[in-house]
C-alpha cells in the first residue's frame, strides 16, 4: 500500500482527535483540560511525569531507599541510569539527581537510595521525614553509565554513595532473593569500594552478601583503617586489572586520578560523577546573560538588574523594589543573594529543572558565577 | 479628600523623617518574620485552593448542564460565582502578585499564570503591579484612581460630565472584566492618539486582549451553552455563565473600591512625593492609602484577603493567608506611630465608597451644603454650573475657597 493510499484511511480519526481536543481546550481556558485531569489522576499517560512514593526502606541511620510507582509514561531505564526528581521541601520545589538501585521490577516500581548529607536539604527529607504517599516530580532515566554489552571482566570503583549505581547494576545481574543470590550471570566482577569508615557504608551489606555467594570479589577501603586510597596501589590491590574494564563512580578528585592513571597505562575506563559540580557561594561575581552573550563582573551589593542594564542588556523590570515581579527571569547556573533578606537561591546546571530557577533581577546580587537567560 | 499636604490636619505632620525610617524597619522585620517562617503549610494552602477551587467548578458547570430545571441552575450558578470569585481574587491576583513564586512550582507562578478574566495576566501584571502598587493613590499616576473616568478627589476639576459619575460606576461595576481589560490597555489614553500614531506595544497588547475575551467569550458564551444542548439547557446555561460572571465582577469591583476609595483614606499629589522616596516614606504612603474590611474568614478568602489591603500594600509578595495574622502587628505599628487606620465592615466601606462616588459627582461642597430648604436654590445652582462654562465653574470655586478662609479667619 502506498502512503497516499494509508492517508485518507488513518486522517479522520486523528482529525476527530484534534477537534474533540480543541472543544475540550475551549470548554477549559485559561486552563488546560490537564489541569483538571491532574486532580484526580496525576500519574495517568500523557500528564506530566510524576511518580507516588510507596515505601521508604531505612537502609543505615543515615540513608534509605525510596520506592516510588512512577507516571503510566516512565518509559523504563537501564541499571546504573540516574532520575532527576523533583520535590517540595518545606514548600519548595527542589529537583536532584539519583541514581537507580534497582534493574527494572516485575512490579513496575522504581527506587533511588539516598543518603542524608549534612545540611543536605533534599536528602535529609528524603531519608528521615518523607511520607509515604507524596507525589514528586520526575524526569526520564537518563546517564550513560550502564554494562550494555560490556566485555565479561569488570571492575567497579566505587567511594561513597557513588555505590548507587554499581548497586543498581549488581543487582540486577545478581538478585538476592530469600534463598540467597542468584548467581545466573557469568561476569567476572572485582568491586573495590572506598568508604570514610565502615558504619558509613551504605550497602555493605549488600556488597558482602554478594562477595559470600562468589557472586564478585569485594575489596573494601575504608579511610579510618586503611587511609584514604592512592590509585597506585590499584595494580597492587587487582593484579589482574590490565584484563579489566573499569568502571568508576564516585567524587570528581578520585575519578581524575583514576582517568590520569588508566590513560598512563593503556587501560579502558568508563566513569560517572555523582553529583557533577557544586555551586561556589560568594561576594559578586561574573555574570553571564547567555541570550544576550554579554558577560558583567557584578560586584555583590548591585543588583542583577543594574549590572545587567549598564552593560546594555534588554532587562524586563517593573517596580525596582520586589514588589511587582516584573523582572523575573531564570537563573540557569550559579548563585545569586536577595539583597534584602541576604538569602542565597542557587541552580545546578544539570540538576535544576530546564526552566533555571526564576529570580528578581531588581532584589538580587550575584553570590558567585552565574547564568542567566537574556 | 483632598491631596494630603494640602490638608491642614495632614496626618503625618507629627512625624520626623527618622520615625519613618524607623517605622520602616519595624515594618521591614515583619515582613522577614513571614519570609522566615513560610513553608510546606502555606504551600499545603494555595494547592488546598486551588484544588477546591477547580473541583467546584468542574461541579458546578457539571450541575448547569441540566440547568433547564430551575433547582440546578441555582446550584450551578452559585457554584460557578462563587468557584469565579476565588479563581480571581485569592488565587489570580495574589500567584500574579509572585506570592507563591518562592514555591518554585511552575504550575503556580506569576510568570506562568492566566485568570479566568478578559484582561491578560500580562496586562493586569503591568497596570496593577506596577503602576497601581507603586505609584499607590497619586493622583495622575495611580490609574486605579478613578480609572481614568471618575473624579475620586476634590482636587480635581468638576466637570458636568461627572454628574454622570455613579452611572459609570455601576456599568463599570457589571462589566468590571472589561474594564480592567480596556484599562490595562490605557484605552482612554491610546483612543486618543491617531491611528496610524499609535505604539506597536499598544496594537500587539490590543490583540492579544481581544484574543483572550474571545477565548473568554467562546468558553462561557458557545462551548459550554452547546454541550448543554442535549438536555435543552443550552440557554439557561449562557445565562448563568453571564449571571456568574455579573456576580464575580460587581463582587470583585466592591472589593477594590473598598481598598481604597472609602473616606478616611489619603490620596498624594505628584509633586509632594520626593524623587528619591525612601522605603519609609513609601511604606507610609501604602498606610494612608489604603483601607481593610472587617469580617468572617470565608469573607476574607472571598476577597482573595484583600480585606487586609493595608497588609497586601506594605507586601504585595507575601502569601495572601498570612495577612490575617500580621494584621494585629501591623495595626501596633499604626497606634505607636498615630496614624489612622482605616476599616470597616463590607456593607460599610461599599457605601463609604458610593457616597464618595456620588459626593465627587457633584462640585465641592455642593452636597454638604444642601439641605430641604435651599434644595430648590441649590438645584438651579448646581444647573448653572453644569450648563454654565468653565469660568462659571471657577468663579464658584474661587468663591467657596473665600468663604472658607474668612471662616478659618473668623475662627481664629
Amino acid at each position: 500500500m502506498s502512503l497516499t493510499e494509508t492517508r485518507p484511511a488513518a486522517a479522520p480519526p486523528l482529525r476527530m482527535r484534534h477537534r474533540i481536543t480543541r472543544v475540550v481546550e475551549a470548554a477549559t481556558t485559561p486552563l488546560l483540560p490537564a489541569d483538571y485531569l491532574d486532580l484526580f489522576a496525576p500519574l495517568r499517560s500523557g500528564a506530566d511525569l510524576r511518580a507516588r512514593i510507596v515505601a521508604v526502606h531505612p537502609e543505615t541511620a543515615d540513608a534509605a531507599t525510596i520506592l516510588l510507582k512512577p507516571g503510566a509514561d516512565w518509559a523504563g531505564h537501564v541499571p546504573g541510569q540516574y532520575v532527576r526528581i523533583g520535590i517540595d521541601v518545606d514548600g519548595v520545589r527542589q529537583w536532584r539527581a539519583y541514581s537507580l538501585t534497582h534493574g527494572p521490577r516485575g512490579d513496575g516500581l522504581i527506587s533511588i537510595t539516598v543518603k542524608a548529607v549534612p545540611d543536605g536539604v533534599v536528602s535529609n527529607h528524603l531519608v528521615h521525614h518523607c511520607p509515604v504517599g507524596t507525589l514528586v516530580h520526575l524526569e526520564q532515566a537518563a546517564g550513560e553509565f550502564v554494562l550494555g554489552a560490556a566485555p565479561a571482566k569488570l571492575l567497579f570503583v566505587t567511594a561513597g554513595s557513588g555505590i548507587t549505581p554499581v548497586i543498581g547494576m549488581l543487582r540486577n545481574l545478581f538478585p538476592v532473593t530469600d534463598e540467597g543470590v542468584l548467581l545466573r550471570s557469568t561476569y567476572d566482577i572485582t568491586v573495590v569500594h572506598v568508604a570514610p569508615s565502615k558504619p558509613d557504608s551504605i550497602f555493605i551489606d549488600h556488597l558482602e552478601q554478594l562477595d559470600a555467594a562468589g557472586a564478585i570479589h569485594l575489596i573494601d577501603r575504608y579511610d579510618d583503617v586503611h587511609g584514604v586510597l592512592d590509585v597506585e596501589e590499584l595494580p597492587a590491590l587487582v593484579p589482574d586489572l590490565a584484563e579489566r574494564t573499569t568502571y568508576a563512580c564516585g567524587p570528581g578528585g578520585l575519578l581524575d586520578a583514576l582517568a590520569a592513571h588508566h590513560e598512563a597505562h593503556g587501560l579502558t575506563l568508563f566513569t560517572e560523577q555523582f553529583r557533577p559540580s557544586f555551586v561556589s557561594v560568594g561576594e559578586g561575581g561574573t555574570v553571564l546573560f547567555s541570550d544576550s552573550d554579554v558577560t558583567v563582573e557584578a560586584d555583590g551589593a548591585t543588583p542583577l538588574l543594574e549590572a545587567g542594564e549598564a552593560a546594555g542588556v534588554l532587562m524586563p523590570s517593573g517596580c525596582r523594589m520586589g514588589v511587582c515581579f516584573g523582572c523575573v527571569v531564570p537563573l540557569r547556573e550559579g548563585a545569586v543573594r536577595d539583597l534584602r533578606s541576604g538569602d542565597i537561591t542557587t541552580a545546578i546546571a544539570g540538576e535544576t529543572g530546564d526552566e533555571g530557577v526564576p529570580i528578581q533581577t531588581c532584589i538580587s546580587a550575584a553570590a558567585g558565577p552565574c547564568r542567566i537567560d537574556l | 479628600m483632598t491631596v494630603m499636604s494640602k490638608r491642614a490636619d495632614n496626618p503625618t505632620t507629627h512625624l520626623t523623617p527618622e520615625d519613618i525610617e524607623q517605622l520602616g524597619v519595624e515594618l521591614d522585620a515583619i515582613r522577614a518574620s513571614v519570609i522566615e517562617s513560610r513553608g510546606a503549610s502555606d504551600a499545603a494552602y494555595i494547592r488546598k485552593v486551588v484544588d477546591v477551587q477547580r473541583k467546584l467548578e468542574l461541579a458546578s458547570r457539571a450541575v448547569l448542564l441540566a440547568s433547564i430545571f430551575p433547582p440546578a441552575w441555582f446550584v450551578g450558578t452559585a457554584g460557578l460565582s462563587v468557584a469565579k470569585i476565588l479563581e480571581n481574587m485569592e488565587i489570580g491576583h495574589n500567584v500574579m502578585h509572585g506570592q507563591w513564586d518562592w514555591m518554585r512550582d511552575p504550575k503556580i507562578h506569576s510568570t506562568t499564570w492566566e485568570w479566568d478574566n478578559a484582561s491578560t495576566a500580562e496586562g493586569w501584571k503591568h497596570s496593577h503591579n506596577e503602576l497601581h502598587h507603586t505609584y499607590t493613590n497619586i493622583i495622575g499616576k495611580d490609574n486605579d484612581l478613578g480609572y481614568g473616568i471618575m473624579r475620586v478627589d476634590e482636587d480635581q476639576r468638576w466637570h458636568p460630565m461627572y454628574l454622570a459619575q455613579p452611572l459609570w460606576n455601576f456599568i463599570n461595576a457589571c462589566f468590571f472584566e472589561y474594564g480592567i481589560a480596556a484599562y490595562d490597555l490605557e484605552l482612554g489614553k491610546n483612543l486618543r492618539i491617531p491611528k496610524e500614531k499609535r505604539s506597536e506595544k499598544f496594537k500587539a497588547n490590543t490583540k492579544k486582549t481581544i484574543a483572550k475575551i474571545r477565548r473568554q467569550a467562546t468558553k462561557d458564551y458557545v462551548v459550554h451553552p452547546l454541550l448543554a444542548l442535549p438536555t435543552g439547557s443550552a440557554l439557561p446555561t449562557l445565562a448563568a455563565n453571564f449571571t456568574a460572571n455579573l456576580i464575580r465582577n460587581v463582587w470583585s469591583h466592591s472589593v477594590i473600591m473598598c481598598g481604597h476609595f472609602p473616606e478616611g483614606v489619603e490620596t498624594f499629589e505628584r509633586a509632594a512625593i520626593p524623587a528619591d522616596e525612601t522605603r519609609g516614606q513609601w511604606y507610609l504612603r501604602q498606610m494612608l492609602g489604603s483601607a481593610n474590611i472587617s469580617g468572617s474568614k470565608a469573607m476574607h478568602i472571598a476577597t482573595g484577603n484583600l480585606s487586609f489591603q493595608i497588609e497586601h500594600h506594605l507586601f504585595p509578595d507575601l502569601p495572601s493567608n498570612r495577612y490575617q495574622e500580621i494584621a494585629p502587628q501591623v495595626q501596633a505599628l499604626f497606634e505607636k506611630y498615630d496614624l489612622p487606620y482605616v476599616t470597616g465592615s463590607l456593607p460599610q466601606q461599599v457605601a463609604s465608597a458610593w457616597h464618595k462616588v456620588v459626593r465627587l459627582s457633584l462640585p465641592n461642597g455642593w452636597v454638604e451644603d444642601t439641605n430641604a430648604t435651599n434644595a430648590p436654590k441649590q438645584f438651579s445652582l448646581l444647573w448653572k454650573l453644569a450648563t454654565g462654562g468653565p469660568k462659571v465653574r471657577r468663579a464658584y470655586d474661587a468663591r467657596r475657597r473665600q468663604m472658607q478662609r474668612r471662616e478659618a479667619a473668623l475662627a481664629a
